[in-house]
């Protein structure tokens, strides 16, 4: 087990390196700590599997250090890095027993026999597996290869870090569940350091004490899944996590309010300046739903409503631009017309794309 | 035009992949399969569109028998989870190709391209490669070649599945809004309880086979006929336990009892099946009736706004863990007793059989 920690990172894959756009990573400087839990979220291309091949060593980084403790392994090769990883689909031998599958790391290190027959034990216990450690791996379900690749990945007592890249995509969310779980309390009982890769947000906030979310080759926020929730730094991290995402408004400042569409709207960061593209940025959990006689609120038009079971998206409409609200199972929504309450303790004002700090920018 | 399964069966080999099945699906809204991988969802598909022929039974489309005609000649198009392109083709000439083999004029094949490209956001993509495109606009190209003639009969097999989360989020959204005005049949498979939720209009939920329950989506959700219904429409998993009635009451476990709805007192006494969906099993009293119940915590995931509490009610007897979803952050200390607190107002009763009693 380590402590990695990446300083000054960049890479690109061109010869070019004159724009943002030639840098697949922008610039990156993070520490995860021995024994934690993380996630990279972000969507296709943001620069996640780059960023875990430069620290499996598959990559050389254009600019910057990976150290494992205190050791420089920028140049080390992959096989010296002591690193298991678990991909998207299993990686497994069909015609090796259960058994064999498992103990495969460990063999391959030259571990002492009886200590793989125990590890392996011990493993197969922990995911359920230990019915079927005779039988072939060839017959198994998805689900069940896919928690032998994990059990792979776990086997080794002397790695440095555990990495998942997208490890459950292929899983039904029946079973994504259960697997999601076991991961969970896997790392509760062995912990190694873990990093967990996906586009999946639920998987991320779920299994992460730290979410590391990217975009474009950059780390947009790093938090705790409460602090992406709770308070975006950015609003592509509102709309990324949370489901449907944080509403986005265009507006103006004025004596500390928010201005949307001739709205004054409290918001929660004090501010009596701010340069620059002006949003304001509301989660759908946020906002409350009055019938339009209400004396105030926002005044909307509902577009359509999505029931989701225990809550529904209440689509609505200010001059063209749509605000979603959730309410809950049981909960009765005006017919016609509606007003919008936005919570002002969670209404915050964006610059740029930025959450603009308290007292504003000049 | 309704399409119509009647009695629709199939077997290969020794083995059937699809019992006897009886459906009508109409035009004008969703029709969703909803089902885990393997359940028959794509072998019912290809035996609407033609693809398979039945084993027994007939296929009927707009009052016509069907069975056995081949699907060159139904007017059908399909859209699967892995998305196929022509790669040397650009966007423009993939939305068009159908078009060109169906012979239409150019003017008008231009016109019906550029309103998909509108539709599905693909208009400055138009003169790309598939390969210069993402995944998702590589997949709205296939389904754009898939709408661009007027099909009769739509088949999507899990169209989104191999998307990113945000983009799966917003293509659900404008979906529904593209069949919105045209007289065809749709067909839309999927293994995610929400996704069948949110596109709303009409759910079967499939099971080893077998049609479950057919009805309006959020009536199957709410109203589910058995309890594999239920199970197939619910994540997380719904928890299910064994109770005995007696009397008005019902009893689970040896700790935990409540008084039956009225429907329920009026069975005759003995054991039934109590279920009840994870976000009303909280913990912090909610709902209506609010019953106290104490499980051995395995595990905790605590989200961005919700906790999900994974727990054991009794000891360890190999059923499946109950799950709990609360709104909030609640930090519950695993490998202890916690308490959470059911709604069963909330919960279904189902017969040992599985069939569910009406409460």
């Amino acid at each position: 087990m380590a402590k990695i920690t990446l300083a000054g990172v960049r890479h690109s894959y061109g010869s070019t390196r004159d724009d943002r756009a030639d840098w697949a990573l922008q610039h990156l400087d993070e520490t995860w700590e021995d024994g934690g839990a993380y996630a990279l979220l972000g969507p296709s291309g943001c620069g996640k599997t780059t960023l875990l091949n430069i620290v499996s060593g598959l990559l050389r980084p254009t600019e910057g250090r990976v150290l494992f403790d205190d050791r420089d392994v920028t140049d080390q090769p992959p096989d010296q890095r002591h690193i298991a990883q678990v991909f998207q689909f299993p990686v497994i031998y069909d015609t090796m027993t259960v058994h064999d599958n498992l103990a495969f790391p460990l063999r391959n290190r030259g571990v002492d026999e009886t200590r793989v027959k125990a590890r392996v034990r011990e493993i197969a216990d922990m995911l359920e597996l230990t019915d079927m450690l005779g039988r072939r791996a060839r017959g198994l379900t998805a689900d069940g290869k896919q928690k032998i690749s994990l059990g792979r990945g776990l086997v080794r007592e002397d790695v440095n870090i555990v990495m998942f890249d997208e490890p459950l995509t292929v899983i039904d969310p029946h079973l994504k569940w259960q697997l999601r779980s076991k991961l969970k309390e896997l790392h509760q009982r062995v912990g190694l350091t873990m990093v967990y890769v996906t586009h999946d947000q639920t998987e991320a906030l779920t299994f992460a004490e730290q979410v590391m979310v990217m975009n474009e080759g950059q780390v947009v926020q790093i938090g705790t899944p409460v602090d992406l929730f709770e308070c975006p730094q950015h609003t592509f991290v509102g709309h990324f996590i949370g489901s449907p995402g944080m509403n986005v408004l265009p507006c103006t400042l004025e004596g500390g309010k928010a201005v949307v569409e001739g709205h004054a709207i409290p918001i929660a960061n004090p501010v009596t300046s701010a340069a620059g593209r002006l949003e304001i940025g509301v989660r759908p959990e946020f906002i409350d739903l009055a019938d339009r006689g209400a004396e105030t609120g926002v005044p909307v038009e509902i577009l359509k409503v999505s029931d989701a079971g225990r809550y529904r998206v209440v689509h609505t409409c200010l001059n063209g631009f749509v605000i979603k609200a959730l309410v809950s199972e049981g909960v009765e929504i005006p017919a016609d017309g509606a007003r919008l309450a936005l919570a002002p303790e969670k209404t915050r004002l964006y610059a740029d794309g930025w959450l603009v700090p308290d007292g504003g920018t000049p | 035009m309704p399409l119509d399964l009647k009695g629709v069966s199939k077997q290969v080999g020794g083995e059937t992949h699809i019992y006897p099945t009886d459906l009508t699906l109409e035009p004008g809204v969703f029709n969703i399969l909803l089902g885990t991988t393997g359940a028959g969802k794509t072998t019912l598909m290809q035996l609407m569109a033609g693809l398979e022929r039945p084993t027994a039974g007939e296929v009927w489309f707009g009052g016509v028998n069907v069975t056995g005609m081949p699907v060159q000649k139904r007017n059908v198009s399909m859209v699967h989870q892995q998305f196929i392109n022509y790669p040397n083709m650009s966007v423009f000439e993939n939305i068009a190709s159908p078009l060109r083999v169906a012979r239409m004029p150019k003017a008008e094949i231009k016109a019906r391209v550029e309103r998909m490209a509108d539709l599905l956001k693909l208009t400055p993509l138009l003169g790309r490669r598939p390969s210069e495109l993402s995944g998702g606009q590589q997949q709205r190209c296939a389904m754009a070649r898939a709408l661009v003639k007027d099909a009769s009969l739509v088949l999507l097999d899990e169209p989104l599945a191999n998307l990113d989360f945000k983009l799966r989020e917003e293509l659900r959204d404008e979906l529904p809004r593209l069949f919105a005005d045209r007289d065809c049949v749709v067909v839309y498979a999927t293994t995610e309880p929400v996704e069948a939720l949110l596109l709303g209009g009409n759910t079967a939920t499939v099971f080893q086979g077998r049609v479950a329950q057919f009805g309006p989506t959020g009536e199957v959700y709410r109203r589910p006929g058995t309890l594999t219904s239920a199970q197939v429409f619910s994540e997380p998993p719904i928890n299910t336990a064994p109770v005995t009635k007696d009397g008005a009451t019902i009893r689970l476990g040896e700790h935990t009892d409540w008084t039956a709805p009225p429907p329920i007192q009026a069975l005759p006494d003995g054991a039934y099946v109590f279920g009840i969906r994870p976000h009303h099993v909280t913990l912090a009293p909610d709902g209506t009736h609010p019953v106290a119940i104490d499980g051995m915590v395995l595990v905790t995931e605590l989200s961005g706004s919700e906790s999900v509490v994974h727990f054991r009610l009794g000891a360890d007897d190999g059923a499946a863990p109950w799950v709990s979803q609360s709104h909030g952050i609640h930090a519950v200390p695993v490998g202890q007793v916690a308490r959470l607190h059911m709604d069963v107002a909330q919960g279904l009763y189902f017969e040992p059989d599985g069939a569910r009693i009406a409460a």
